[in-house]
């Protein structure tokens, strides 16, 4: 379709649908909606689109496998540049989401308040988004568990390592070793060789089920494409003479001021260390660990949506449980790129399908840019919000048997030392967590928070939060009755003190 | 266990086997945690309630200020003072009883510093001060160019300065599991998840027991110490009571080095802001350090029912104040912001005392943004007056009776 | 173009786009924070903004991001010891004069030290 020109104005005429993230997710929602005549406001932190999985590089030279290299931009990226109806809004971030009270112009109507610029800087300008529909593709990123040792520098995240190897082409250390569960290990052991680590081993806490190594399971849970790249990386470990071992893990790691060596353990079923298997192995300089993924949940509880089973509700069209307001991509689930990618259209679409319902039912007086976004929206037929839709049931059959295949059990719970630290930022101890919860009878995430110190620093419980919520809920005996406290940041993002004091532009 | 009062009413109800207590508190905050240590300590039999976990409601959002400073002379500064004294005494008899680690809760005389930047907020601010230095506050003036001696970083733009050595400070959720772990020490038990839906009278009207999300539970006095939430209990409860929920808000910085913030420092209006009632957003700037450095920025006061929502205008409101306050603070993170409800009460005092209309409910509540700084004393008028003792302070203008008068009271019941 | 950085007062060259941590990372070093209760060192942890660990001094202003942070021609890095306020002025000129920001390459690889006539790095 052909837009009115002065729709195709970015940040100007009404209506505005505002996506935050631009991973995959992100990226397809933002085209979805643009090509059915939405104005979008696309806004991500990082400078480039493609997110964490579609990692452009930020550094000049050779492409690392498994990423694009810098000069041949992603697909994604050059649809988003060429459709004139997404702003891209890159090095921004949201630091907090306002609802317009109600009765507003519409319901699910959001100020969207972000700054721009060179990460943490101070004087990023401040600005105000105002959305009429708002599609959260935030993502997630590694949950690490604790283990002594596992603050000492050269232990990190599968995805730091991912990150420094395709963005930076800077390997995390030279000899490395990488400790988790779940596939997205085995492209991170990949792209190590790549940027020239040796990859000691892989330990694969876990015992993954079936339909991993069964072709018909996979092709049925996850698709062809999913069947060849399991495949790939087969081979690349086998390429790399890379061992991979599972119901093995990294439960300590040793050194004074910096990893030198790890204790690597087989586990039981249920991830209890078996008596007398532990090994030690180094020299090393880096330990990759990833126990699944933990999604950003701080905007979708500022919006209010509700949180099931640690992601975000959403319906079959990616709708959450607030009006105006879809979710797409990890934050419902964890299933990869394609998936993310199918579900991110679908909220593109049914993110304009219900501004346009709501332009026809609005009360024109009350809603006066109704009219005009009706004249403007092209919105999905019924067979196009279907056949979408459809696309997004496969990827979820295929986040779920992933979540039933790579399961976290308690087990690692004993790997704890009274010492080792549970929560980095405020380096609380395993021993003081418990304290807490026994001597001081802290039952709920904020006492607990506040009498110990866990999850009060710097990353604001990202790291510790849901470790701290199961260590305590088996310290007494139950779950916690507000598992998510830590999880409502109301401020999604520190901001320098004296840019929250300016003013914003209101777009 | 048996309790006689002095005149000879025997208040214990509970027998061995049941699940009952003499006092059943509800509410796990610290004004709730306070009377309950208070009431064992007197020998009391207690059960505390709590619908949600413990200690989190308002005093897991408090800023932990004991505070005389911000207090005009009158009843509010009489129980503020009394309460100032006899914190040190109660920390230092508990950890007597607990043992060093368990009665920790950060407490410290840091003093208060409260500044004007404008000549006429000045001389208001040292109108006040003299005021408050007759009632026996110590409060002292500071010669200009003085404040710069107290807080390094302040604003070169102050005008006037009081200090206020007596201001304490202590974490408020120490503070209640601290009182709470002395209550379980004496047999006392606390259950939270527990809701509980109403008080129970016999055919004299007497409270007999409470009405809980797990059943009923018989006891011999009932105290309503919900903070913001007391009034729809006392309602409940077949009593009403004037609290309402004032909205405040706080931003959190990343921590900071020791001694960039010394006292707590606050603008001059900022007690003007405290006591007024206008039910609209009003800010004043209020900044100081916890022990873990991090800077609390306040203060924010609106009345919006328990509308939790973030308002950015809120924020960035407390942002401009204190960055005027600590220029040095502008490049400094904030890392979080949160917020939460004050039991607001119409005249600004709190509610202590028997409930004529429904004897054997006690009221605790009603302190505003001071719970933490009152709820020493606030605990010990309470069990005083429940045990029958001479009470330690004037204990008349806390009393319920005194919204009879008002429309308030006219609407409740009271004539 | 390279870029030329400080990093505690030694020059460095750097690409454009690379973040500071990828330089640190590259100059050998595996910390560059320390924590302000333990003195305990840390460095790169979640690499994507979420950890808050690899906290370092850009231009005077702490609490940066290292992982997050894309480097500018000129920037100086400092570790961050514990809680510190960002200070009005930048840190002193480094002993190390710069060289002209015309890409020329001295035979450092980015990461590396850069060396100057009078062997002072």
């Amino acid at each position: 379709m052909s837009a009115p020109s002065h729709i195709a104005a970015p940040l100007t005429a009404p209506p505005l649908v505002v996506v935050v993230g631009a991973g995959p997710a992100g990226a397809r929602a933002a085209l979805s909606a643009a090509r059915c005549g939405a104005r979008v406001a696309l806004v991500d932190s990082g400078e480039r689109i493609g997110g964490q999985y579609h990692r452009q590089p930020a550094v000049a030279g050779k492409a690392v496998a498994g990423g694009p290299d810098a000069s041949a931009a992603h697909p994604l990226e050059l649809a988003v540049a060429t459709q004139p109806r997404i702003a891209h809004l890159p090095r921004t971030t949201v630091w907090a989401l306002e609802p317009l009270p109600e009765p507003g112009p519409a319901p699910g109507r959001h100020l969207v308040h972000v700054q721009q610029g060179p990460a943490d800087d101070r004087g990023r300008p401040v600005r105000t988004l105002a959305a009429d529909a708002l599609v959260l593709c935030t993502g997630a990123f590694d949950r690490a568990l604790p283990f002594p040792g596992w603050e000492l520098p050269g232990v990190v995240t599968a995805g730091a390592a991912q990150a420094l190897a395709r963005g930076q082409r800077t390997a995390v250390g030279g000899r490395v070793v990488v400790s988790g569960t779940g596939p997205f290990l085995l492209p991170v052991a990949l792209a190590l060789p790549e940027v020239g680590a040796r990859v000691l081993g892989v330990y694969e806490a876990g015992n993954p089920a079936r339909w991993l190594r069964s072709p018909a399971a996979a092709l049925r849970d996850g698709g062809p494409g999913r069947v060849a790249e399991l495949g790939s990386y087969a081979a690349g470990l086998a390429r790399h003479r890379v061992p991979y071992r599972t119901r093995h893990a990294v439960v300590a790691a040793h050194g004074r001021d910096r990893v030198e060596a790890v204790t690597v353990a087989r586990l039981d079923a249920g991830w209890h260390p078996v008596a007398g298997s532990e090994q030690r192995i180094g020299p090393v300089d880096a330990v990759c660990v990833g126990y699944g993924f933990t999604p950003q949940l701080e905007l979708p509880l500022a919006a209010g949506c509700a949180v099931r089973g640690g992601h975000v509700a959403v319906d079959a069209r990616q709708a959450t449980t607030v009006p105006g307001v879809y979710a797409a991509g990890e934050l419902t689930g964890v299933a990869g790129a394609p998936a993310a990618a199918a579900e991110g259209e679908l909220a593109g679409l049914a993110a304009v399908a219900d501004l346009a319902d709501l332009a026809d039912l609005a009360d024109l007086a009350e809603r006066p840019w109704a009219a005009e976004a009706a004249a403007h929206l092209a919105p999905p037929s019924p067979a196009r919000l279907a056949a979408a839709a459809s696309r997004v049931r496969s990827g979820r059959r295929f986040a779920r048997a992933l979540a039933r295949a790579h399961p976290v059990p308690g087990g690692w719970r004993g790997w704890l030392r009274e010492d080792t630290l549970v929560c980095r930022c405020e380096e609380v101890s395993y021993g003081e967590l418990r304290d807490a919860v026994a001597a001081r009878g802290a039952d709920g995430m904020r006492a607990l928070k506040l009498t110990c110190r866990a999850g009060l620093g710097a990353c604001q419980g990202r790291v510790c939060g849901r470790n701290t919520a199961e260590l305590a809920a088996a310290l007494l005996g139950a779950p916690v009755a507000d598992p998510h406290a830590m999880d409502r940041r109301p401020l999604a993002h520190p901001v320098r003190l004296g840019d929250l004091a300016e003013p914003p532009p209101i777009d | 266990m048996r309790v006689l009062r002095e005149d000879g009413e025997d208040r214990q109800v509970r027998d061995d086997g049941g699940g009952g207590a003499d006092v059943v508190i509800v509410g796990s905050g610290v004004v709730g945690a306070a009377c309950a240590e208070a009431l064992t300590r007197r020998g009391a039999c207690v059960l505390v309630l709590d619908r949600g976990p413990l200690a989190a409601g308002t005093t897991a959002c408090g800023e932990g200020d004991l505070l005389v400073s911000n207090k005009a002379p009158g009843p509010g500064l009489t129980l503020a003072q009394a309460s100032l004294s006899r914190w040190p005494r109660l920390l230092a008899a508990l950890r007597e009883e607990l043992g060093p680690g368990r009665a920790e809760c950060e407490y410290e005389v840091k003093g208060g510093l409260a500044v004007a930047t404008g000549e006429p907020e000045g001389a208001a601010l040292c109108d006040f001060a003299a005021a408050q230095r007759a009632a026996g506050v110590d409060a002292r003036e500071l010669a200009p160019g003085e404040a710069a001696a107290y807080e390094p970083h302040l604003t070169p733009g102050v005008r006037a300065a009081v200090h206020y050595p007596q201001d304490a400070q202590l974490q408020p959720v120490l503070a209640t599991t601290s009182l709470l772990a002395a209550v379980r020490a004496r047999g006392g038990r606390i259950r939270t998840g527990v809701d509980v839906a109403g008080v129970e009278t016999g055919r004299d009207g007497r409270a007999v027991g409470v009405r809980t999300s797990e059943g009923r539970i018989p006891c011999g006095a009932v105290v309503n110490a919900c903070g913001p939430w007391a009034g729809e209990f006392a309602a409940a409860a077949g009593a009403p009571l004037p609290v309402l929920p004032r909205r405040g808000t706080v931003l959190v910085t990343a921590p900071l080095p020791h001694g960039t913030v010394r006292h707590k420092v606050y603008d001059a209006g900022y007690a003007d802001t405290a006591r007024s009632a206008d039910p609209g957003l009003q800010v004043s700037a209020v900044v100081e350090a916890t022990q873990a450095g991090t800077v609390l920025i306040g203060s924010s006061r609106q009345r919006c029912g328990f509308d939790g929502t973030l308002r950015a205008g809120v924020l960035r409101a407390l942002a401009r104040g204190a960055a005027q306050l600590f220029p040095v603070l502008g490049g400094v993170p904030v890392m979080r912001a949160y917020g939460g409800f004050r039991p607001y009460t119409p005249d600004h005092l709190p509610v202590v005392g028997e409930d004529p209309r429904r004897p054997g409910l006690w009221h605790a509540t009603g302190h505003e943004g001071a719970g933490i700084g009152l709820a020493a004393a606030t605990g010990e008028l309470l069990a005083e007056l429940w045990a029958g003792e001479p009470p330690h302070l004037d204990p008349e203008p806390f009393r319920v009776q005194r919204f009879a008068a008002a429309r308030f009271g006219r609407e409740n019941g009271w004539h | 173009m390279a870029l030329t950085v400080y990093v505690d007062g030694e020059r460095h060259r750097a690409l454009p786009g690379q973040t500071v941590a990828a330089l640190l990372l590259a100059t050998g070093r595996r910390s560059w924070r320390t924590t302000r209760l333990g003195g305990r060192p840390r460095g790169i942890f979640c690499g994507i903004g979420v950890c808050y660990d690899c906290l370092v001094v850009v231009n005077g202003l702490p609490d940066v991001r290292a992982c997050r942070r894309e480097l500018c021609d000129g920037d100086r890095v400092e570790t961050q010891r514990g809680a510190r306020l960002p200070t009005e002025e930048l840190p002193p000129e480094p002993r190390v004069p710069r060289t002209d920001g015309d890409g020329t390459d001295q035979g450092a690889r980015p990461g590396e030290p850069v060396r100057d006539a009078d062997g002072v790095a």
